[in-house]
C-alpha cells in the first residue's frame, strides 16, 4: 500500500463549511479525479483518508493536509495531480502540492506540533496588541478553563504560546501572526482572543503553517510550492524566517 | 450587480451551520440577469437541507436558465438565527446563488410539499420585502407563486399566493416567462400597465390558477358554498399540467453537489412519474397520473454521467413503487456492475499513466456505488437485488404495510398478505440484513383497535423470523397519524381527533412495552391536526396562517418550534373550530375548497372509490388492466407510458393474489410522507 499526502488551501465563502464538510468534499472529489483510493473492510467500507488538524468553520487556510491510502499496485502522476484535484474541487478549495510519504510514519494528527495564524483583531489598536502580546509572552503561565467535549477544563495554555507577532496588514487595522501548540489541549485562535482581552474580536483567520518536528528540525508536512499566494502582510515574511521562540516551559506540553 | 455578501459576511460566523447560506454547489449558475428577462427566486420555504435535494426546484432552475427570456436562482428559509440577525442588520431574503436581494427579481416561487411550512412561506416573503397578502403588492412587488403537492388545495394560503401552478411545471414555467416578459416589455416601452394586467395573463396558462380572480361563497355559518372565477381570463376550473413524454425531460441534467450535508445527498435520478397503483390514502399517487416511464437507455445514461460527474457514491432511482419500472432487474444489475455508457474520451482530464487498477470507464467505480430503490415492492426478485446493490453499505430495510391487518389493507387497497410480508422479512434477515423498519399509517377509516394492535402483531412475528437468523434483531414501527388529502378517495374521511390519534399510540405502546427488539416511534399527533387543518381548509384560514406567523410561528414542522397552542388560539380567535375544518366527515354533496381545481381525476370515481373502501373492495391497478375512467388519462387525451405490458414479477395488487410488499432502501417511502 503506498500513501500520498495532498496540501491544500481553503479560502474565500467555502470557509463557512465545516471539517466534516470537507471530508464528504474530499471523498467525492476523489472519485470524480477517479484516484485508485483504498477501501476499508466490513459493512460500511469508507475509502482510507487522514485528515491533518481540524479547522475552525470560517477560518481560511493556506495549509491544510490530507493523506490518501490508496490501492495495492497503483501509480500516480503527482506532477499534474493537484491541478486535476483544484478543478474538480469547488471553488475556494485548491490542492497546492502531492507527494508520496511512508504510510508507516506518525499520522498528520499526532506529528504537527504547532500552526501558524494570521489572526486579523478587530476592535484593538495595534499599540494596545502589542503591549498584551507582549504581556502574554512574559507570563509564567497561562491558566484558563475551556469547554472540552462538553466540560470545563483547567489549564496552563502558556506552552502552547509560540510566538505572538502583531502587524499591521497591507489594508490596516491589526493583525496578529501566532505560532500556536497543538500538542495536547491545543489552544485555538478563538481562545487566544479571549486572552487578548474582552474588547477584542476575532475578524477574518487564516493558517498560513503547519510544523513538524523531527530530531530537533522544523518543517511543514508537506511544503507549499514556491509560487503560492503572495503573504497577506508585508511583515509576515520577516517572521517567517525566525525561529519561534519556545515557551519558558514548551517541554511539559508533549505530555 | 448587486449583492448582500458584504453584508451577510460577517453575520455568517455568529449563526448555526453557516455553510447553508454560501452556495458555491457543483451546478450552480451565476445567471446574467437583463431587464427584458424574467428573474425568477425559486424558494423552498425550509431550511437548505431539506430543500436543496428538491427535485422538482432544480429541473426548473435548470429550465428557466436555458431560456433566454428567464434567469433563475436559489432561496431557502434562513433558520431562526440568521432571520433574527437579518432583521436586525436590516438585510433582505437572498439568493444562494449570487446572493442577490430578493427585490431583484420579478418572481418568488415556492415549491410547498408539507402544510407544516405555510408560515415559513409567508416569513420570506416579508423577508423579501414584499407585502404577504397579494392584494396589498403594488406593481413594483414581486410576483408570489408555488407549487408542488400541497397546492392542490391552495385555499389556505390563496391569500397570500399571486399565482399557483397544478401539475408538472417544466412547459408551465416557460409560458409563465413568456407571459411575465411580454407584460415587462410593455412596461417597459411605457405602456400604463397595471398589476392586475400581469395576474389575468399568467390566469391564461393552462395549469395557473390565480386566487384573486376567484371568490369563495358561504353560507351563514361560514361554510363554503362554492369558489368562482369572477373575471372573463380566468377558467371556471382549473386543469393541472401534465407533460406526456418524460424522455423529453432529461433533468437535472447537472444536480446541484452541496458543499455541506443535506437530506438525500446523493444522485437522485426519476425514472417514472405517476402511480397508479391505487392505494387510497396516497395524494402522490392520484395527483401524478398517468404513469410515464423514462427510456431505460436514458436513466443508464443520466446515472453513469451523474455519478462521474458529481463523484457521489449512491444513486436513488426515485418514483413511486419504483420496482413498477419496466426492466428495473437490468437497469440496477447494470449500474451495480459498472456495465453503463463508457466515458466519452476526453483528452485533458487523464493522461496515460495518472491512474491504475481502473480499467477506464466505471471499472473502477462500479463496486463503491450503491443503489437506492426509495419506495420498492418487495418479492423473491427484490429482495436478491437487494443484497446485490446494498453490498457496499449495507444499512437498514424500510417496509410499509400502512394497515396492522388484511381488512385494513382492503380498505386503503394496498393488498399485501402477511405471507407476502413475512417472506420480505425472511428474504431480507437471510439476506444479512439485521434492521427493520415497518411504516404505518394509523386514524385510518374505518379503522378498529385489532386494526391497530395487528401493527403489534406483524411487529412480533417480524422479529421472530430475525431471530431465526440473528441473535438481536430490531425492529422500529414508525407510526403516522393518517390526513386526509385532497383529490383522494379519502377526502371526505373526517380525520381521527389527535386524542384518538394519542390513545392509539398508547395502546401501541402498551402492547409492546415487554418486547425487546421493537422499537415505536410515532409522529406527534398535535402535529398531525395542524396538517389537517390546512390540507382541507378553506380561505377562512389565511387570517389565521398569518395569526400563527405574527407570533412567531415558523418552523412548525421542527418539533422544537412546533407549538399546538399557536394554531389553537389562532382559531379561536377567528371563530374556527379544529372540529369543523379537521374531525368532520364531509358530506356527498358538499362543496370542497379544491372544487374548481382539477388534478384530472373524476370526482365520482373517487366517490365510488370511497365506497368501495368502505366495502373492503379493492381495485387492481390499471397499467395492466382496463381502465376505470379515473380521469386521468382520458380527459388529456394521453396515455400511460409503460414499456413492459405485464406486471413486475410478484403480480399487482387489489386482487387479493398472493403479492408483493412495498420495501423502501434506506429511506422513508414516497407514498408514505404525500
Amino acid at each position: 500500500m503506498s500513501r500520498i499526502r495532498i496540501r491544500f488551501t481553503k479560502r474565500g465563502k467555502v470557509r463557512f463549511t465545516s471539517h466534516r464538510d470537507v471530508a464528504r468534499i474530499w471523498e467525492r472529489t476523489l472519485r470524480r479525479v477517479e484516484l485508485p483510493v483504498a477501501r476499508s473492510q466490513g459493512f460500511s467500507p469508507r475509502p482510507k483518508l487522514h485528515f491533518g488538524l481540524a479547522l475552525s468553520t470560517g477560518h481560511e487556510s493556506d495549509a491544510e493536509f490530507l493523506d490518501v491510502d490508496l490501492v495495492d499496485g497503483a501509480s500516480v502522476d503527482l506532477d499534474t495531480l493537484p491541478a486535476r484535484l483544484t478543478a474538480a474541487l469547488p471553488g475556494g478549495l485548491a490542492a497546492t502540492a502531492a507527494a508520496e510519504v511512508d504510510p508507516s510514519a506518525p499520522s498528520l494528527q499526532h506529528a504537527v506540533t504547532s500552526s501558524r495564524w494570521e489572526i486579523e483583531v478587530l476592535d484593538l489598536d495595534l499599540p494596545t496588541l502589542q503591549a498584551r502580546a507582549e504581556a502574554l509572552l512574559a507570563a509564567p503561565e497561562l491558566v484558563m478553563v475551556r469547554q472540552r467535549k462538553g466540560k470545563d477544563v483547567t489549564d496552563d495554555v502558556r506552552p502552547h504560546l509560540f510566538t505572538l507577532q502583531p502587524t499591521t496588514p497591507l489594508d490596516g487595522g491589526a493583525l496578529l501572526v501566532a505560532e500556536l501548540g497543538t500538542l495536547g489541549r491545543a489552544l485555538r485562535p478563538s481562545e487566544l482572543l479571549t486572552l487578548l482581552g474582552e474588547e477584542a474580536r476575532e475578524g477574518k483567520v487564516c493558517r498560513t503553517h503547519q510544523f513538524t518536528e523531527h530530531d530537533g528540525t522544523r518543517s511543514e508536512p508537506l511544503a507549499a510550492p514556491t509560487d503560492g499566494p503572495p503573504p497577506r502582510a508585508a511583515a509576515t515574511a520577516a517572521a517567517l524566517a525566525d525561529r519561534p521562540s519556545p515557551a519558558p516551559h514548551a517541554e511539559a506540553r508533549a505530555s | 450587480m448587486s449583492s448582500v455578501w458584504p453584508r451577510l459576511e460577517p453575520i455568517l460566523p455568529r449563526v448555526a451551520k453557516p455553510a447553508r447560506y454560501i452556495g458555491g454547489e457543483d451546478g450552480a449558475q451565476t445567471p446574467e440577469h437583463h431587464p427584458a428577462k424574467v428573474a425568477w427566486l425559486l424558494g423552498y420555504p425550509d431550511t437548505y437541507e431539506i430543500g436543496l435535494p428538491n427535485q422538482g426546484l432544480q429541473i426548473l432552475y435548470e429550465i428557466l436558465n436555458e431560456r433566454a427570456d428567464a434567469v433563475a436562482e436559489r432561496t431557502y428559509a434562513p433558520w431562526s438565527d440568521l432571520e433574527a440577525e437579518l432583521r436586525a442588520h436590516d438585510v433582505p431574503l437572498f439568493s444562494v446563488d449570487t446572493h442577490r436581494p430578493a427585490s431583484d427579481f420579478d418572481i418568488l416561487a415556492f415549491n410547498i410539499s408539507a402544510e407544516l411550512t405555510y408560515t415559513n412561506v409567508l416569513a420570506m416573503v416579508d423577508l423579501a420585502g414584499a407585502p404577504v397578502r397579494s392584494a396589498d403588492r403594488c406593481v413594483d412587488d414581486l410576483f408570489i407563486g408555488a407549487g408542488g403537492h400541497c397546492t392542490y388545495n391552495p385555499e389556505p394560503i390563496a391569500a397570500f399566493l399571486d399565482f399557483v401552478v397544478l401539475g408538472d411545471g417544466e412547459e408551465a414555467v416557460g409560458e409563465i416567462s413568456e407571459a411575465l416578459a411580454a407584460w415587462k416589455a410593455r412596461r417597459a416601452a411605457g405602456d400604463e400597465v397595471t398589476r392586475l394586467d400581469a395576474l389575468v395573463a399568467l390566469a391564461g396558462v393552462t395549469g395557473v390558477y390565480v386566487p384573486a380572480l376567484y371568490e369563495a361563497d358561504q353560507d351563514a355559518d361560514g361554510r363554503l358554498l362554492g369558489t368562482r372565477s369572477v373575471h372573463p381570463a380566468a377558467p371556471d376550473e382549473v386543469e393541472k399540467r401534465t407533460i406526456t413524454d418524460l424522455g423529453e425531460w432529461p433533468y437535472p441534467k447537472n444536480q446541484l453537489v452541496p458543499l455541506t450535508e443535506v437530506v438525500h445527498d446523493r444522485l437522485n435520478v426519476e425514472v417514472f412519474r405517476g402511480c397508479t397503483r391505487g392505494c387510497r390514502f396516497c395524494q402522490a399517487g392520484m395527483i401524478t397520473r398517468p404513469v410515464r416511464e423514462r427510456p431505460a437507455d436514458q436513466v443508464r445514461t443520466m446515472v453513469a454521467d451523474g455519478l462521474r460527474r458529481t463523484g457521489y457514491d449512491e444513486v436513488a432511482l426515485t418514483s413511486l413503487s419504483t420496482a413498477d419500472f419496466s426492466g428495473i432487474e437490468a437497469v440496477v444489475g447494470g449500474i451495480v456492475d459498472g456495465d453503463v455508457p463508457s466515458r466519452p474520451d476526453d483528452d485533458g482530464g487523464q493522461g496515460p499513466g495518472t491512474s491504475l487498477d481502473c480499467g477506464g470507464g466505471m471499472g473502477g467505480l462500479a463496486s463503491d456505488i450503491s443503489v437506492s430503490l426509495p419506495s420498492l415492492r418487495v418479492d423473491a426478485f427484490t429482495v436478491g437485488i437487494a443484497a446485490e446493490i446494498q453490498r457496499a453499505r449495507r444499512t437498514g430495510l424500510t417496509f410499509a404495510p400502512e394497515g396492522g391487518t388484511w381488512r385494513m389493507r382492503q380498505v386503503i387497497n394496498k393488498l399485501i398478505s402477511e405471507d407476502d410480508l413475512f417472506g420480505a422479512v425472511e428474504s431480507a434477515y437471510s439476506q444479512g440484513w439485521r434492521r427493520m423498519k415497518l411504516y404505518f399509517l394509523i386514524g385510518l377509516p374505518t379503522e378498529t383497535d385489532e386494526d391497530t394492535l395487528g401493527i403489534a402483531t406483524l411487529a412480533r412475528k417480524v422479529v421472530e423470523i430475525g431471530r431465526r437468523h440473528h441473535k438481536n434483531p430490531s425492529v422500529t414501527i414508525s407510526i403516522g397519524g393518517f390526513v386526509p388529502k385532497p383529490f383522494t378517495p379519502f377526502q371526505w374521511f373526517g380525520q381521527n381527533t389527535r386524542e384518538e390519534l394519542a390513545r392509539k399510540v398508547g395502546l401501541l405502546r402498551d402492547e409492546l412495552r415487554r418486547d425487546r427488539g421493537v422499537a415505536l416511534k410515532w409522529h406527534d399527533p398535535k402535529a398531525t391536526t395542524v396538517e389537517g387543518i390546512m390540507s382541507r381548509g378553506d380561505r377562512r384560514l389565511a387570517p389565521v396562517i398569518e395569526d400563527v406567523w405574527r407570533h412567531g410561528g415558523t418552523f412548525q414542522e421542527w418539533s422544537e418550534h412546533f407549538d399546538l397552542q399557536l394554531w389553537l388560539d389562532a382559531l379561536d380567535r377567528n371563530g374556527l373550530t379544529v372540529e369543523e375544518l379537521v374531525y368532520r366527515h364531509r358530506l356527498e354533496d358538499e362543496a370542497l375548497p379544491w372544487d374548481h381545481l382539477s388534478a384530472g381525476l373524476h370526482k365520482d370515481f373517487l366517490w365510488q372509490d370511497w365506497r368501495d373502501a368502505l366495502d373492503e373492495v379493492g381495485l387492481e391497478d390499471c397499467r395492466w388492466t382496463p381502465c376505470y375512467d379515473c380521469g386521468a388519462c382520458t380527459g388529456y387525451g394521453i396515455e400511460h407510458v409503460v414499456a413492459s405490458a405485464v406486471p413486475p414479477a410478484g403480480g399487482s395488487q387489489g386482487t387479493g393474489r398472493p403479492t408483493a410488499v412495498p420495501v423502501t432502501l434506506g429511506s422513508r417511502p414516497m407514498a408514505t410522507t404525500s
